[in-house]
């Protein structure tokens, strides 16, 4: 195929200038086009056929070849366009369904060169050849595509699309003898110029109308199409079949679209119906424009780059009557203001937050991506020139999975009705309540619950519990009760690592907790540092680990099964309790660092395993010498901390199991509004009974009184039934006496009780004798009365 | 029953239409899947459905757009929409229409008051008097101002955008279904006042509803229309050919000859039952005509600034996903519709003939296609078809049995509810195109 070099003026000297400017037309514009040179350009519409030149700062009208009184529907321009060979012609096509040429080197007043009539109906688009002078293209509504040969009175080919009506056609820019025609149905078709009879190739492009479309002004292959379906494609047509390279998502209807000049990635767009803006898109960045100009206070008709050659002047023709040029320095760039962060749950919960990159890694000493489970890099690119690049973003996507059981609540339910709160001495209460939490996989809760009965038993007494098997370290006697039964023995360092990296990873998304706990870790382990070297070399361990972690977290899958597997099932809500009392016991650690370093010292058996960290760091509490005092403000913050938690039931249960040993530590209104709040969530839970226990057994007067509210028994007297307002035994209308023990026949004046089955009763103590010698009724009813 | 002194109704109607005769239409073959679809979906087979049924191809998708605005997902409440409808139905006095939908109101838990009256709705209901009103008779004037009485913040009941569009397509919807049940003679269904009596069959049977003149009036007027057709055909192949070139103002004066060419419509009908007077407002309010050229004629409407396909759809489909489509593939189903073929004659293209009465519909709304030649509207239409149109689309009440007997006396009846869907889609699009354009310009 003959390939033409296209015929182009350099820039060179006679660089263009210009500033942001605008022109008042007197009518709505249609379409407009820019001269080869871009100095002139010309502005169609239903009333309007004008030429303006473009100068330094303004506009200025030039021609207006709108002439005579009455014009005619041949000036009722639907397109127009300017040759980009020969700057006398001009081709323009009408409303009504004609194709006029006008030549600007005619001497008379009206420049109308040629008038074709040959469509039947509504031409939607004129196009002239990029290199030859004589031939020029229509697409019209009645579907047919023609071809005019200037220096002839009639079109020299039809092409019929064999659809609905062509919406727009163009040339193609390197290949001689193509063009492309898009239609109203969704199709664009390629032809060839010399075969008329059927088209090259066809595709469907859009759903709905195709309402332009544009060939890429250097590459052969990429035609950009806009349709009504609120897209812009770009497609690759080197290849057999047509490939939807880029795609762009607009909000309204596409109008137009024009390539960008000297960029290859950047085409303008405009809009057909609601808004008014241009576009500038770069196409591989589909979801927000690379710049916009919003000028306009209609919707825009026409756009034109104003040289073919510099990417820095955009014409455009409005149905508000201005033209403007927009310089590309002043456009708005959407990205500036574009929020970088996005941040949405999922249906189960599991929580996606993106951010940009920098701004997470400006948080110090940490990694970039905190406890992303999964890092997805959005994009990255740099491109050497600031300006026309948009801004270096790169954002990363964090997905936080929720574990579903996590936030089932039985684990409540069950926690409520098999704790034990009173009626035991304290440290079986523990050990109970202990067990109970091991049983619902709630180590921490359980490690807590050990613990008390460690801080606040007296030493003398304690005795290994019958489950605990003895160790071999006869010197840790206690090491065993903080074994997890589920931490099976065998276990290697391994595994123990895996876990802890479960923690950390946890803890870190809940991005502010996290935050302070790191740092907190940081601390404890300078404080571990100077007394234990063992858990100094533990901890640094998994620090360690936890940047591994970070690295490789993407395809760790193994990783991911060895979290979940059962021995190892520790819930979310649960992990991340883990750690904040693992401070907690190394603050004790601190306050407690002169004995720690002695006993410590004495230790000498321990083995990797051992030294994990809470149980050498519980090692010291043996000491007889600490009062249970001491222990109260630890043990105040960590209920302060369950509390705040949502874990109200931890806290109020053991604020009742502790009794007396801890309440003076918290104020009343705190330990109100615990109990309030497990007292509600119980109710909710329709857990009635240990409500009642609970309310019970709270020593806050504000809760207790609860259990007295609403007890007024309202009774009606047996005789006339009336309500007895004064007494509870005598009625003051009848003055019958109301309540008759069945078995003494007095009045009944304290405590009546009587059968809910046939309503005989009387004392309580006459009734409860009777009931040993017999189980009928006293009142000789023959009821087999039942009292519970 | 009638034993025990209740007295029984007895259907009148003996179809679905007092036009077409019951067996022609059974005759013609309707398609019995859509028929079924639709009884499953509605519960009854109406008589416009069974009319429509003719059609089957539109009839799914007009059953499709209907059951989405009145039953699907929308900004307004779905008694509201049923009543809207009705208000809508009320300006063209069709009691059919009111009828059904009073039903479908009641159905959806509308308060029973406010059909007794428009001073029992809502004010926001009400605030939709004068757009239907307008809407109905004179689109053409509908400006922004009228939408933003209805939508900007100041106005006390508060259209949203998305509200007031569907309530539009609900009016224009409404209205141009009126044209079809007038258009088409659709009886009251037998549930309706005047679908039943309460007397007994009179023993001489009635006169049986106007049948067609020419199969009363014997041979002649057979061989007239027969010549009718073949003078059309010939027409119509003729403008295909013609490349008669005239002057600008040749095709201004035409299309202004046909926008104000005095068709007489004007039939005086009994007054409409009550049930539907009560809830018209400004009864005096009816379509006019435009005045003879040069004289005080509002603005005629370019198709080429403001096209359905360009322009209204996108506007549609924003405010109202999915309503667009719907309405966009109605259009175009009817547009295409065609059985090749012409009163006795087969393999005939139809489509100038088409073409023009939906281009004479719009110029009768006052919109004007540049590119078209009105002059072959009044080549291909003859006047008795032009009096049928400009009374359906103009004045639907007004419709009698003579003037639809009148045109195409040689046609099938389904071409004659062809020429129906085809009024009656390019009136729904003409008042569309009318009131979207002022909500664009409000929106501007």
């Amino acid at each position: 195929m003959e390939k033409m070099s296209r015929v182009t003026t350099a820039l060179g000297s006679s660089a263009i200038s210009g500033r942001t400017m605008f022109c008042h037309l007197d009518a709505p514009a249609n379409a407009i086009s820019v001269c080869r040179d871009a100095s002139q350009v010309v502005v169609a519409g239903r009333n309007i056929f004008k030429i303006y030149a473009l100068e330094e700062d303004q506009f200025v009208e030039k021609l207006n070849l709108r002439v005579g009184r009455k014009p005619s529907l041949n000036f009722s321009c639907a397109d127009v366009m300017w040759h980009q060979m020969e700057e006398n012609l001009l081709a323009t096509a009408a409303t009504n369904g004609a194709v006029v040429t006008w030549n600007l080197g005619k001497p008379s007043r009206n420049k109308q060169d040629q008038l074709f009539t040959e469509h039947k109906r509504t031409v939607n688009k004129v196009c002239f050849h990029p290199t030859e002078v004589y031939m020029l293209l229509s697409g019209s509504q009645d579907g047919f595509m023609k071809c005019f040969d200037l220096r002839k009175k009639e079109s020299v080919s039809t092409f019929s699309g064999q659809s609905e009506s062509v919406r727009d056609v163009q040339f193609s820019m390197k290949d001689y003898f193509t063009f492309a025609a898009s239609f109203e149905n969704g199709n664009v078709q390629l032809w060839d110029i010399r075969r008329p009879d059927r088209y090259e190739r066809m595709f469907t492009a859009h759903t709905g109308p195709v309402f332009c479309c544009d060939w890429h002004p250097d590459d052969r292959g990429w035609l950009a199409t806009g349709g009504r379906d609120k897209m812009v494609k770009v497609w690759d047509m080197t290849t057999n079949r047509a490939k939807e390279i880029f795609c762009v998502q607009t909000i309204a209807s596409v109008a137009r679209v024009k390539w960008r000049p000297e960029k290859k990635f950047h085409l303008a767009t405009c809009s057909m119906m609601v808004d008014h803006n241009i576009y500038v898109w770069d196409v591989r960045r589909p979801f927000i424009p690379f710049a916009t100009f919003e000028e306009h206070k209609d919707v825009t008709t026409g756009i034109v780059w104003r040289h073919q050659h510099d990417p820095h002047f955009l014409l455009s023709g409005s149905k508000d009557s201005t033209l403007y040029q927009h310089m590309f320095k002043d456009a708005t760039r959407p990205v500036d203001k574009a929020n970088p962060e996005g941040l949405c749950f999922g249906l189960f919960g599991d929580l996606a937050f993106a951010a940009k990159e920098s701004l997470i890694s400006s948080d110090s000493n940490r990694k970039p991506y905190p406890g992303g489970d999964r890092r997805y890099p959005i994009f990255f690119f740099k491109k050497p020139d600031q300006t026309e690049q948009f801004a270096h973003v790169s954002s990363a996507l964090s997905v936080f999975e929720t574990d579903l059981d996590s936030n089932c609540m039985d684990w409540f339910v069950k926690t409520a009705q098999l704790y034990l709160l009173c009626g035991k001495p304290f440290a079986e209460l523990c050990d109970h309540n202990a067990k109970v939490a091991r049983e619902l996989k709630r180590p921490q809760v359980s490690t807590t619950w050990t613990m008390l009965r460690i801080m606040f038993s007296d030493p003398a007494n304690l005795t290994p519990g019958p489950n605990h098997p003895l160790s071999k370290l006869g010197t840790l006697p206690l090491m065993n009760s903080f074994n997890m039964k589920e931490m099976n023995s065998g276990m290697g360092a391994e595994s123990r690592l895996e876990r802890s990296k479960g923690e950390s990873r946890q803890d870190n998304s809940h991005l502010e907790p996290g935050n302070s706990l790191i740092s907190n870790n940081n601390e404890d382990n300078e404080e571990t540092e100077g007394s234990d070297g063992q858990a100094e070399y533990m901890f640094g361990d998994a620090e360690l680990d936890d940047d591994d972690l970070y690295s490789m977290e993407h395809d760790n899958q193994t990783e991911e099964q060895e979290y979940t597997l059962p021995q190892e099932a520790f819930q979310l809500r649960h992990e991340i309790m883990d750690n904040p009392s693992a401070p907690e016991h190394l603050q004790q650690d601190k306050a407690d660092s002169p004995h720690v370093s002695g006993n410590e010292a004495e230790v000498t058996c321990l083995t990797p395993i051992e030294s994990f960290s809470l149980i050498s760091i519980s090692q010291p509490l043996f000491t007889p010498q600490l009062p249970a005092s001491f222990f109260c403000p630890i043990v105040r913050e960590m209920l302060s901390y369950y509390a705040e938690k949502g874990d109200v039931q931890m806290a109020v249960s053991v604020l009742i199991v502790l009794g007396e040993r801890i309440r003076k530590e918290i104020d009343d209104l705190t330990q109100e509004h615990w109990y309030t709040s497990y007292i509600d969530l119980l109710q909710r839970f329709e857990l009635w009974n240990v409500s009642n226990e609970v309310i019970k057994l709270s020593t806050c007067s504000a809760i207790t009184c609860l259990n007295q509210t609403s007890t007024t028994l309202h009774i009606n007297c047996s005789n006339c039934k009336r309500p007895m307002s004064n007494r509870g035994w005598i009625c003051d209308r009848c003055h019958q006496c109301a309540s008759v023990c069945a078995v003494c026949h007095h009045v009944v004046k304290g405590l009546f009780v009587w059968c809910q089955g046939c309503n005989h009763g009387g004392h309580l103590e006459h009734i409860r004798n009777w009931l040993k010698s017999s189980a009928h009724c006293p009142a000789g009813c023959g009821h087999l009365c039942e009292y519970t | 029953m009638s034993e025990q002194g209740v007295e029984v109704p007895r259907a009148l109607a003996s179809g679905p239409s007092a036009f077409i005769p019951a067996k022609e239409i059974l005759k013609e073959g309707p398609d019995q899947d859509i028929l079924i679809e639709s009884f499953l979906s509605m519960g009854r087979v109406d008589h416009i459905t069974m009319v429509m049924a003719l059609h089957p191809a539109y009839l799914s998708c007009f059953l499709r757009t209907q059951h989405a605005l009145l039953e699907m997902d929308g900004p307004l409440p779905r008694p509201w929409r049923h009543y809207i409808v009705v208000m809508a139905a009320a300006r063209h006095h069709c009691s059919y229409a009111v009828q059904q939908h009073s039903a479908g109101f009641l159905e959806a838990g509308g308060e029973e008051s406010w059909l007794s009256g428009l001073q029992h709705a809502p004010t926001k209901l009400r605030s939709l008097q004068t757009l239907n009103k307008l809407l109905a008779h004179r689109p053409w004037l509908i400006t922004q101002k009228h939408v933003q009485e209805l939508v900007c913040p100041g106005a006390d009941p508060r259209w949203s955008l998305a509200e007031l569009i569907h309530a539009v397509v609900l009016m224009a919807h409404a209205h141009s279904l009126c044209s079809f049940v007038w258009g088409c003679g659709v009886n009251p269904e037998p549930d309706h006042i005047g679908g039943y009596t309460f007397q007994l069959p009179s023993p001489i049977h009635p006169a049986h509803s106007p049948q067609c003149p020419a199969h009363e009036d014997g041979r002649q007027e057979i061989v007239d229309g027969a010549m009718e057709v073949e003078v059309l055909m010939q027409r119509m192949v003729e403008l295909q050919l013609q490349e008669e070139e005239c002057t600008q103002e040749e095709m201004v004066t035409r299309f202004e000859r046909e926008r104000s060419e005095s068709i007489p419509t004007a039939v005086v009908r009994g007054a409409p039952p009550d049930l539907v007077l009560r809830l018209v407002e400004d009864q005096e309010f009816r379509y006019e005509d435009f005045a003879p050229k040069g004289e005080q004629s509002p603005n005629t409407m370019r198709a080429q600034d403001y096209s359905w396909e360009d322009h209204g759809f996108s506007l549609v489909n924003r405010l109202l996903p999915d309503m667009g489509q719907l309405l966009d593939e109605k259009f175009q189903v009817v547009s295409n519709l065609t059985y090749n073929r012409m009163a006795m004659h087969e393999d005939v293209d139809t489509h100038t003939l088409r073409k023009a009465l939906w281009n004479y519909i719009h110029c009768l709304y006052g919109i004007r296609y540049d590119d078209y030649d009105y002059g072959s509207v009044n080549v291909l239409l003859e006047r008795s078809l032009k009096v049928f149109v400009k009374t359906m689309a103009c004045h639907p009440e007004q419709t009698t049995a003579r003037v639809y007997h009148d045109f195409w006396r040689h046609f099938r009846q389904s071409e004659k509810v062809h020429a129906n869907l085809i009024v009656m889609e390019a009136r729904l699009q003409a008042a569309l195109l009318y009131v979207l354009r002022a909500i664009t310009h409000y929106m501007r």
